[in-house]
C-alpha cells in the first residue's frame, strides 16, 4: 500500500507487516520468500513506530509496524525502571505513569511516538541542555539481529551495538524491547515563564542565561527580517512542586482532511508570526500550565501536517556549534526570508553536548527546526541551507530529512563509517535499508 | 464493576478494553488461545492498574470444556460482573461458499461457542442475580450481504439470540449486551483494505463499548454512527438491495 510519514513527502508503496509478538517479529526474518525467479530472498525493509519521523527513515518496500508489540512488561516502584516491548507510545506511558508520579526522562515535541522510534531517532526534548537525548536514559534495550538472534545491549554490554543502535535509524536490527529510566517529578503541571526577544542574538544571550532552567525552547519568526531578524518567545518550564498528578490531556482539534496548501503563504504565516510574536506577555509572571500544552502544544490538533496540503511538508533541522551559531543561523534565516519561505512554527533550542551514539543528532551548540511547504523551488533553497549549515561545522536531523544528499551526510555524521562497518560485520546492511539508508548509502 | 471474565482476551479490541477496565483497577479473567500472549498481558494489566489478573488457555470451539471453565473463573472470582465474549474469526466468504466445512467452522467459532458459552454464563448469572453480559457480534449481522453472510448469519444469529436472552434475564437484574462494532483496523481484518473514513482504531471502539457498558444500552454500535448507517442499510428495498455488490 501507499504509505507515507508525518510530513507526507515522500510517499512509496510498501507492503505492511505488523507482528503481533516477538516470535512473530523473529520468524518475519526467519521465513524465506519465493520470488518470481525461484531464488529465495531474506527479508529486505525497516522497522516502523507511529509513523513520526518526517521523512523516509521509517519508509522501504517492506514495512515491519512495531504497533501491535504494545505491552509494558515490567515496572520497578522504587526505581522507576521500566521495561516495555517498543511499539508502546510515550502517550501510554504518560497516561499511565505520570498520575503515579513519574515522568518521562526526555520528551520530544510530540508523545505519539513509540519508545523503540525515541530510540533509534535518539530523540531530544527541552531539557536537552541538561539531561541529554533519550538514549541516554535507555538502561538497556534488547535488539533483534538480522540472523534472528535477540541481544540483550546496555551501555556496558555490547555497548558498540548498543551506541550504533540508539539513533542508529533501525539500521542495526529491530528493537524488541527496552528498559528505561523514568523520573520522579514534584507535580505534573508545568510553571512556564515567557520572555520576548527582539532579535536573534538576544534570545541566544537568554538560552545563556537561563542554562539552569529545566526546560527551555523557543518559537522563532523565521520570517522577520532586517534588525528583526530572529525575533522570538522564550519559553522555559519547570516542574511545578504542588504534588499534583494529572496525565496530559488528549484529544482536541482535528484537521480532517488536507487544506488547500495556497492558504499558507507568506502572508498567511507573516501575519499569523507578528500576531504571535506581538501577543501580550509578562515577562515576570510565572504561569502555571498542564504538561501537554507545554511540552505538545501541537498534540492537540490531529493530523496538522494535513494543514499543508496534499503535497506535504519538509521539516529542516539543523544543529550548529555554540561558536558558528549567530552567523550560521542568521545567514540561514536571511536566505529562507528572502526566498518568502518558512511557516508558522519554526522552534530554536540550545543544546548540551553530544554523546557516544554513532548517529546521534544533537551536539553542543543551536538547532533550529523549520517547516517547508512542499513545492518544486524548496528543494534548491534546501541545498543552499546545507551549505551554509556543513560550512559551520553543522549537520541535520535524520528524523526530519527527506533529501540531503549522501555527500552531505557523510562529511556532517563523521561515524557513519563506523555504522556502516558494524552493519556490514551483522549482515544488517541485507537486512535492514530504509530509503533514507539507500540515499545515504550506509 | 469489579470482575470481569474477557473470553477471546487476545483479539485487539479485547485488549484495549481490558486495558480500560484496568485502569479502573479491575480484576481481570483472561480466556485465550494463546498461552505466550497471556502471560504478557497479565503483566500488562498488572502494570497498568489491574487489582488482579487471572488467566487461563482455552479454545472457544472445544465446547465440552466451556462449563468447567466458566465453574474455575467462578471458583475464582466468587462472582461475575461483567463477562465479555469477545472472540471470533473473520470468514473467509467464497471458501465457506465453496466448501461448507469451511462454513461450519465459522459458525462454530462465531455462533455456536458463543452460544453455549451464554448457556453456561446465564446459568450462573440468573442465579446470582446480577451483573452484564456483552457480546461483540457486527454491524454485519444487521443485513446479509453477498460479501460476507456466512460472517454474517452467524453474527446475527447470536444477536438474535442475545436478543431473547436479554428478555429472560431481565428479571434476573442480569444485563445484556450486543456490541456492534463497524470496521476496525486490527489483526483479524488484515485481508481487507483499510484507510477512509469508516475505520476505526480498537483504542477508540474500546472507549465505546466502555461507555455503552457503564450506560447498561441494549445495543452498542461502536463507534455510534453505524446506527445510522446501518439505518440506511436496512431500509434499502430488497430489490435494490439483491443488486448491489454490498
Amino acid at each position: 500500500m501507499q504509505i507515507h510519514s508525518w510530513g507526507r513527502y515522500p510517499t512509496t508503496d510498501a507492503t505492511l507487516h505488523s507482528p503481533r509478538s516477538a516470535s512473530a517479529l523473529r520468524q518475519l526474518l526467519l521465513d524465506t520468500q519465493q520470488t518470481d525467479t525461484g531464488a529465495k530472498t531474506a527479508f529486505d525493509g525497516i522497522a516502523r513506530g507511529l509513523g513520526r519521523s518526517y521523512g523516509d527513515s521509517a519508509l522501504a518496500g517492506n514495512i515491519v509496524q512495531t504497533r501491535e508489540l504494545d505491552q509494558l512488561l515490567a515496572f520497578d516502584t522504587d526505581t522507576g525502571l521500566l521495561t516495555c516491548a517498543a511499539g508502546v507510545s510515550l502517550d501510554t506511558i504518560l497516561h499511565c505513569f505520570t498520575p503515579r508520579g513519574w515522568f518521562l526522562p526526555v520528551v520530544p515535541g510530540t508523545r505519539f511516538v513509540s519508545v523503540g522510534g525515541a530510540i533509534a531517532s535518539d530523540v531530544h526534548g527541552k531539557n536537552h541542555h541538561l539531561d541529554g537525548t533519550f538514549g541516554q536514559h535507555v538502561h538497556s534495550l534488547r535488539l533483534l539481529l538480522p540472523d534472528g538472534e535477540v541481544l540483550n545491549c546496555s551501555s556496558s554490554e555490547n555497548s558498540a551495538l548498543f551506541h550504533a543502535t540508539c539513533g542508529g535509524m533501525g539500521l542495526t536490527g529491530i528493537i524488541v524491547d527496552a528498559t528505561i529510566h523514568l523520573r520522579r517529578i514534584p507535580g505534573s503541571a508545568i510553571t512556564q515563564r515567557t520572555l520576548r526577544s527582539p532579535h536573534l542574538q538576544d534570545v541566544m544571550e537568554r538560552f545563556e542565561a537561563s542554562a539552569a532552567s529545566t526546560y527551555s525552547v523557543a518559537w522563532l519568526d523565521c520570517l522577520a527580517r532586517g534588525p528583526a531578524l530572529g525575533r522570538s518567545l522564550l519559553f522555559l518550564g519547570e516542574h511545578a512542586t504542588d504534588g499534583l498528578f494529572k496525565a496530559p490531556r488528549r484529544g482536541g482539534l482535528t484537521v480532517p482532511f488536507n487544506s488547500p496548501a495556497f492558504l499558507l503563504n507568506r502572508y498567511s504565516m507573516g501575519l499569523f508570526n507578528a500576531l504571535y510574536y506581538n501577543r501580550p506577555v509578562n515577562s515576570q509572571a510565572k504561569q502555571r500550565i498542564e504538561a501537554g500544552q507545554y511540552f505538545f502544544p501541537l498534540d492537540s490538533i490531529a493530523h496538522w501536517n494535513r494543514l499543508y496540503g496534499s503535497r506535504g511538508f519538509l521539516q529542516y533541522q539543523f544543529v550548529v556549534p555554540d561558536a558558528a551559531a549567530l552567523a550560521a543561523i542568521t545567514l540561514v534565516l536571511q536566505r529562507s526570508s528572502a526566498a518568502g519561505k518558512g511557516s508558522f512554527l519554526s522552534v530554536l533550542k540550545k543544546f548540551g553536548p553530544g554523546n557516544d551514539n554513532l548517529l546521534s543528532f544533537p551536539i553542543q551548540g543551536y538547532t533550529l527546526a523549520m517547516d517547508f511547504k512542499f513545492e518544486n523551488s524548496l528543494l534548491p533553497l534546501l541545498n543552499e541551507l546545507d551549505s551554509i549549515v556543513l560550512d559551520h561545522g553543522g549537520r541535520l536531523y535524520l528524523a526530519k530529512d527527506a533529501r540531503m544528499s549522501e555527500a552531505t551526510f557523510k562529511r556532517s555524521y563523521p561515524r557513519w563509517a563506523e555504522l556502516a562497518q558494524l552493519r556490514a560485520a551483522s549482515g544488517a546492511d541485507r537486512v535492514f535499508n530504509s530509503l533514507q539508508s539507500r540515499r545515504l548509502g550506509l | 464493576m469489579k470482575n470481569i471474565l474477557v473470553i477471546g482476551a487476545n483479539s485487539a479490541i479485547a485488549r484495549a478494553v481490558s486495558r480500560l477496565y484496568a485502569e479502573e483497577h479491575c480484576r481481570l479473567f483472561l480466556l485465550s488461545r494463546d498461552a505466550e500472549q497471556l502471560a504478557l498481558q497479565k503483566q500488562d494489566l498488572q502494570i497498568r492498574g489491574a487489582s488482579e489478573v487471572d488467566c487461563s488457555a482455552f479454545d472457544a470451539n472445544n465446547f465440552s470444556v466451556h462449563e468447567a471453565v466458566i465453574d474455575q473463573v467462578l471458583d475464582t472470582f466468587g462472582s461475575i460482573d461483567l463477562a465479555f465474549i469477545c472472540h471470533g474469526s473473520l470468514s473467509n466468504q467464497a471458501q465457506c461458499e465453496d466448501n461448507f466445512d469451511s462454513a461450519l467452522q465459522e459458525f462454530n467459532t462465531n455462533a455456536l461457542s458463543v452460544i453455549s458459552l451464554l448457556t453456561c454464563l446465564a446459568r450462573h448469572m440468573s442465579v446470582q442475580r446480577s451483573g452484564c453480559i456483552a457480546v461483540i457480534t457486527s454491524v454485519a449481522g444487521d443485513r446479509g450481504r453477498q460479501s460476507n453472510f456466512v460472517y454474517g448469519s452467524a453474527k446475527a444469529m447470536v444477536s438474535t439470540y442475545l436478543q431473547g436472552l436479554r428478555g429472560r434475564l431481565f428479571k434476573s437484574q442480569v444485563d445484556v449486551i450486543d456490541i456492534r462494532p463497524g470496521f476496525v483496523d486490527t489483526p483479524m481484518t488484515h485481508t481487507l483494505k483499510k484507510g477512509g473514513p469508516l475505520w476505526s482504531s480498537p483504542e477508540k471502539v474500546a472507549h465505546c463499548i466502555v461507555d455503552g457498558i457503564r450506560k447498561r444500552k441494549h445495543t452498542i454500535y461502536a463507534p455510534g454512527y453505524w446506527r445510522l448507517i446501518m439505518l440506511v442499510v436496512r431500509s434499502i428495498p430488497e430489490f435494490l438491495f439483491k443488486r448491489l455488490k454490498l
